[in-house]
C-alpha cells in the first residue's frame, strides 16, 4: 500500500478560525477533515454547473426509443 | 436526472463497422478467458454502468480505493473493479500489449490495452473492502482465491452475450432516455434479489410518493441454492406490477452483476450504479448488501455521510414490520401499538408456504405474487 495521500495548504488565520467556528456541533473532529468535506461540496456543485449536455446525437436518441418502443417500455 | 458518475457516460461499445474487424484479428491475438463475474463486470464497464471507468483499474485508481474509497482523481468509488490473474497466466502478456479478453463461452467479448500489470495485498485488499479478514466472509473467501497478478486497462466490447432476459436488460443510456421520455426529473431506484412481497411495495411506494417514477432493478446472476430463481423474481414482479402499480410511474429493468456482500461500500457502489442509470434517489434499507454479522444493521446508511458529493440521494428505511392494529405497514417511528400486535415481514415464513403450495396471507404477500410463484416450473436454484 502507497503512504497516505494529502499536502498542506496554508489558508489565513481568521479565515480558519471562522471555518472552525463553524465546525461547531456538525460532528467533525478536526479542520482538516471539515475543510475537505466542504471543498469537495463547493467543488462537485461548480463541477455540476459546468457539465455540457451529454453528447447524444438526436439520432441515436431515436434509435434508442425505437429499441425502447420494440420493447414495450414506449408507446 | 442524475447526471453520469464522474461527469460523462461511458460508452466502451464497439462500432459495428470496426466490429468485424477486431474480430477478425482476434484471431491472431493473446487471449484471456474471463469467468462469468468478470465479464459482467466488462459488459458493465462498456455500457456505463460503471462510468467513470474506461477499463479494468490500474494500481493508483486501487489504492486510493482501498486507502480512500475514491478514484485517484477524488471521485467517489468503493469497490475496486479489477482483472485478476495467476503469475503464471500473468506470464503470457506486457504492458502494452492488446490482448482479447474472452467471454466464459470462450468468444472474443472485449479487447484490452493493458497499461499495468501489478501485484497486491489481498489481506489490505479484503480489509478495505469487507472490512473484515474472516475467510467466512463470502468476499474474503473469493479475494483469497483471486490470482496474485491485476491486470489494469481501458477495454472496448467487440461482442454481446446472449441474455435470456433481453427484454429486461437495458442499458443506461436506454435508461436515461426512458425516464426522460416519461418526463420523470426525479427517479428512485430499488434494488432486490427476491420476491416481492407487501414490506417491499410499501418501501417502493413510500419512497415514490416523493418522485416522478420508480425504477426496480433486480440483480440477476449468481445465486446460492435455495434462492429463487431470476425467472420468478422477474415474472413476480412483472405480476405486482401490472396488478398494482401505475404504469407511467414504475419501470423494471435487470442489473447482471455478482453480489460482493460488502455491506456498506457495496452500497455506494450500487447508489453509483443506480446514478449512472439517471436515477436521482436509491433506496437502501436495513443491512443493504450484508452477510451475517459482519455491518451494523445500519452501517449501509450510516457511509452515505462520508460521500457528500456522490450525487445521488439515498433514501433510508429502518426496519418495519406489519400492525395489526394499524392494518398495513410501519415501523416503531409511526406505529405507537407494541410488538404483540406486530408481525414480521417473515421472508422464510413466506417461502416456507410457498414451498407447500400455500398462499401467504394476503397483507404479507399479494395473492397473485404468491400464484406466480406456486405455478413456476422452477421456483428454486438447485
Amino acid at each position: 500500500m502507497t503512504e497516505k495521500k494529502y499536502t498542506t495548504v496554508s489558508i489565513p488565520v481568521p479565515l480558519a478560525k471562522k471555518v472552525k467556528k463553524r465546525m461547531e456541533g456538525t460532528g467533525f473532529t478536526s479542520l482538516s477533515s471539515y475543510v475537505t468535506y466542504v471543498l469537495r461540496q463547493v467543488i462537485s456543485s461548480i463541477e455540476e454547473e459546468e457539465r455540457q449536455k451529454e453528447s447524444f446525437s438526436k439520432e441515436d436518441e431515436e434509435k434508442v426509443k425505437e429499441r425502447l418502443r420494440a420493447l414495450g417500455y414506449l408507446d | 436526472m442524475s447526471k453520469p458518475h464522474g461527469g460523462t457516460l461511458i460508452n466502451r461499445v464497439v462500432s459495428d463497422t470496426r466490429r468485424q474487424e477486431i474480430i477478425e484479428n482476434a484471431k491472431e491475438m493473446p487471449s484471456f478467458k474471463l469467468s462469468s463475474a468478470l465479464r459482467k463486470d466488462a459488459q458493465n464497464i462498456a455500457s456505463g454502468l460503471y462510468s467513470p471507468l474506461e477499463g479494468f483499474l490500474c494500481m493508483d485508481d486501487m489504492e486510493n480505493i482501498l486507502e480512500h474509497s475514491r478514484l485517484s482523481n477524488d471521485v467517489p468509488w468503493t469497490i475496486p473493479i479489477v482483472l485478476d490473474m495467476s503469475e503464471e497466466e500473468a506470464k503470457d502478456f506486457s504492458e502494452g500489449d492488446e490482448i482479447i479478453l474472452e467471454s466464459e463461452d470462450g468468444k472474443p467479448f472485449c479487447l484490452m490495452d493493458i497499461e499495468e500489470i501489478y501485484t497486491y495485498d489481498k489481506e489490505e485488499f479484503a480489509e478495505s473492502v469487507y472490512r473484515t479478514k474472516d475467510l467466512e466472509h463470502p468476499g474474503v473467501q473469493k479475494t483469497m482465491q483471486m490470482g496474485s497478478r491485476l491486470v489494469g486497462g481501458k477495454i472496448i466490447q467487440i461482442d454481446d452475450v446472449r441474455n435470456p432476459f433481453e427484454k429486461y436488460a437495458l442499458k443506461p443510456i436506454e435508461t436515461r432516455v426512458l425516464f426522460k421520455e416519461k418526463g420523470w426529473r426525479t427517479v428512485v431506484g430499488f434494488q432486490t434479489r427476491n420476491v416481492p412481497h407487501n414490506g417491499h411495495e410499501y418501501i417502493q411506494k413510500t419512497a415514490l410518493t416523493f418522485v416522478d417514477g420508480i425504477f426496480i432493478n433486480p440483480i440477476i446472476g449468481k445465486k446460492k441454492s435455495g434462492d429463487f430463481t431470476d425467472e420468478v423474481i422477474l415474472e413476480t414482479y412483472d405480476v405486482l406490477m401490472k396488478n398494482y402499480y401505475l404504469k407511467n410511474r414504475a419501470v423494471m429493468s435487470i442489473l447482471e452483476a455478482e453480489m460482493r456482500y460488502a455491506g456498506p461500500k457495496e452500497a455506494i457502489f450500487h447508489a453509483i450504479i443506480r446514478k449512472n442509470y439517471g436515477c436521482t434517489h436509491f433506496i437502501v434499507g436495513r443491512d443493504h448488501a450484508g452477510v451475517g454479522d459482519y455491518y451494523g444493521p445500519y452501517a449501509a446508511q450510516d457511509i452515505f455521510d462520508e460521500f457528500p458529493d456522490i450525487g445521488i440521494t439515498p433514501i433510508f428505511f429502518k426496519s418495519f414490520t406489519y400492525c395489526k392494529k394499524c392494518g398495513g405497514a410501519v415501523d416503531g417511528f409511526i406505529c405507537p401499538h407494541g410488538d404483540v400486535h406486530r408481525e414480521n415481514f417473515s421472508g422464510t415464513k413466506m417461502r416456507a408456504l410457498l414451498v407447500e403450495g400455500k398462499i401467504p396471507p394476503p397483507h404479507m404477500m399479494r395473492p397473485e405474487v404468491a400464484k406466480t410463484v406456486i405455478e413456476a416450473e422452477r421456483k428454486f436454484i438447485d
